[in-house]
């Protein structure tokens, strides 16, 4: 296909124009959770500005601090600020987040990409590897991951993204199979176009919405999958501020101090509700059909 | 119906190869020298050597793999590194308490997803509907380690221990000691899969209500109550079933982080304290057995689900 014609027909048979805002106007289940989303962002951004007191900054004289003028949220054992420590927690679950939403993203869509186009044994091969994955109940293959390669941010970040990838991987391949079948990409491979052309330029932009969606209800996941690691020791380490550690950490002193183990915990919730609820408006957004579930 | 079975047998096959070589790779990328742990101080160049020879770990990857599945094929799971107990024998021991655990959990989670599910569509965009939906959303968005903390506070530490927050007391010994022990952590448990039944109830019985049977019977002139409870509920209830099995199957996940909080004597706590001690061997046979009984759940669920919807075939 000549440059100039495919770039028409790409113009032609291209997506309709994805307007982020405009989804914002219209559903406002949309638009709060996403400011719940891009509050949680800022906190993390800002959070050495924001942050009063140094998270890992022990003061045993501040000890047991009820939340107080001083301290909003109170102090811990070692007498570390509650609320500091919450704001850069979200500096650990965010990122944790966004890099298993990359790797399952990346690994699973690829996957899926390749075993929904070229089909046959490829696609039986690839899919009885994703199988094999799904086999494994999610929290249980991130636990021997993580125990198989040592406790730790990174290691807990490797083993939930790969926990996500056969989500993508059959996501990605039902789109392809579909979309592969319509008379829009025979009539731009009857035009000469290349798989890789037809793949990056007519495929991905058709299968985004579903994506998009999957992202979001995979970083709650992510984030709650992380809290759980980390809660069970297999996570982040001290000294870092992480949220699942604070709340295993507060339960011995539930008794009288409730609040060191309650707040980490709302806020998780409050995040995983947040990307949960995205998640699904978007969808009920996007695809009106799906309203009802 | 036989013809779907064995394939969906059939096809099970190389999943259940891929998994248990999964496995066996998870334990072999393990940093560190299982003999160094075995040995502990007391450990000299002839000692390594032996250990090895004795794991068969001088041997190739792919011999070991042969040597390791034919032991499980036998039901031999090896011995625990720590306890030198066989590890099958330790599982099973630790199974039943966490099988309890997991159906007193489910049933929690039935006992509150139907009948919200229910209201929930028959009032379907009221305040009820609203609740429910939006308490199905939070069920799933708190983590359960979350939902055991703040019963521990509110029902153990707040009511002066109304509740114990910890430990297990046998069925057998005292059956009121046990219900007491068992109400917190199944609910902690439950209240992720109540929240996924009540959506799946709800958005069951809203397409099952719009069937042109439901105004047959209504225009028959049956009361709303039989035709919801008798005629549609039995018939939206499929799609739950399914969902049920398969939370049967990932019993021993939950359990991994709501026994660990309750210190409740089961497979899961026996996982974490695997893990921590380093016992690869256990952890290798509770990962081997939760990913098979998590299979074993979902060829069940698409058995009973191609016999109560027929229409349903392999392709």
């Amino acid at each position: 296909m000549s440059g100039r014609a495919g770039a028409q027909v790409d113009d032609a048979l291209s997506v309709r124009r994805f307007s982020f805002f405009r989804l914002l106007r219209e559903n406002p289940r949309v638009a709060v959770s996403a400011g719940l989303i891009g509050l949680l962002f800022l906190l993390a951004i800002l959070a050495p500005v924001i942050s009063p007191h140094d998270p890992i900054a022990q003061n045993p004289d501040n000890s047991y601090l009820p939340p107080g003028a001083g301290h909003l949220l109170g102090t811990d054992e070692l007498g570390r600020d509650l609320l500091s420590r919450i704001i850069w927690g979200a500096r650990v679950s965010l990122p944790v987040a966004l890099v298993a939403v990359g790797v399952g993203l990346s690994i699973g869509g690829l996957i899926g990409v390749v075993a929904g186009y070229r089909g046959k044994l490829t696609d039986l091969l690839l899919m009885r590897v994703i199988d094999a994955l799904l086999a494994f109940p999610g929290i249980i293959l991130a636990i021997a991951i993580v125990a198989a390669l040592g406790p730790g941010l990174t290691h807990a970040m490797i083993a939930i993204g790969i926990v996500s990838v056969p989500v993508y991987a059959r996501l990605v391949r039902g789109q392809v199979l579909q979309l592969k079948n319509q008379e829009f990409i025979t009539a731009v491979r009857a035009m000469g176009a290349t798989p890789l052309r037809i793949i990056v330029r007519h495929i991905v932009p058709n299968l985004l919405n579903p994506v998009i969606v999957q992202v979001s209800l995979s970083a709650g996941f992510a984030i709650l999958a992380e809290a759980t690691l980390s809660f069970l020791g297999l996570g982040a380490q001290v000294p870092t501020p992480d949220w699942g550690q604070m709340i295993n950490n507060g339960v011995r002193f539930l008794n009288n101090d409730p609040y060191l183990s309650l707040v980490p915990g709302v806020v998780i919730s409050l995040t995983v509700f947040a990307f949960n609820l995205f998640g699904d408006s978007l969808r009920d957004a996007l695809d009106p059909r799906l309203r009802n579930l | 119906m036989t013809g779907y079975v064995v394939r969906r047998l059939a096809l099970m096959v190389p999943v259940a190869f891929l998994v248990s070589v999964a496995v066996f790779m998870i334990i072999h990328l393990t940093p560190g020298d299982p003999a160094l742990i075995i040995l502990g101080e007391d450990r000299t160049a002839e000692s390594i050597v032996r250990i090895h020879h004795e794991l068969g770990l001088d041997q190739p990857l792919w011999v070991q793999y042969w040597i390791w599945i034919n032991h499980i094929l036998r039901g031999d799971f090896g011995r625990s590194i720590t306890t030198h107990q066989p590890v099958l024998g330790s599982i099973l021991e630790r199974l039943p308490a966490t099988l309890e655990l997991g159906l007193v959990a489910l049933g929690w989670a039935l006992l509150v997803a139907i009948p919200l599910g229910t209201i929930a569509a028959l009032r379907r965009g009221g305040i009820a509907d609203l609740l429910a939906t939006g308490l199905a959303v939070a069920g799933v968005s708190i983590p359960n380690f979350f939902i055991g903390v703040v019963l521990i506070f509110v029902l153990s530490v707040s009511l002066h221990g109304a509740f114990p927050f910890g430990g297990y007391v046998p069925f057998a010994k005292d059956p009121y000691e046990n219900l007491r022990h068992i109400i917190l952590p199944a609910i902690a448990l439950g209240t992720a899969g109540a929240a996924i039944n009540m959506r799946f109830t709800r958005s069951s019985m809203i397409e099952v209500l719009e069937q042109d049977y439901i105004r047959t019977a209504r225009a028959k002139g049956a009361s709303w109550l039989r035709v919801v409870f008798v005629h549609a509920l039995k018939n939206a209830l499929i799609p739950v079933v399914t969902i049920v099995g398969i939370q049967i199957g990932g019993i021993i996940e939950g359990a991994v982080i709501t026994e660990t909080v309750f210190t409740w004597p089961g497979v899961g706590r026996l996982a974490v304290e695997s893990i921590f001690d380093r016992d690869y061997t256990v952890v290798q046979g509770i990962v081997l057995l939760a990913a098979f009984s998590y299979m074993a759940a979902n060829l069940l669920v698409d058995i009973a689900y191609s016999w109560l919807d027929p229409r349903i075939t392999y392709s």
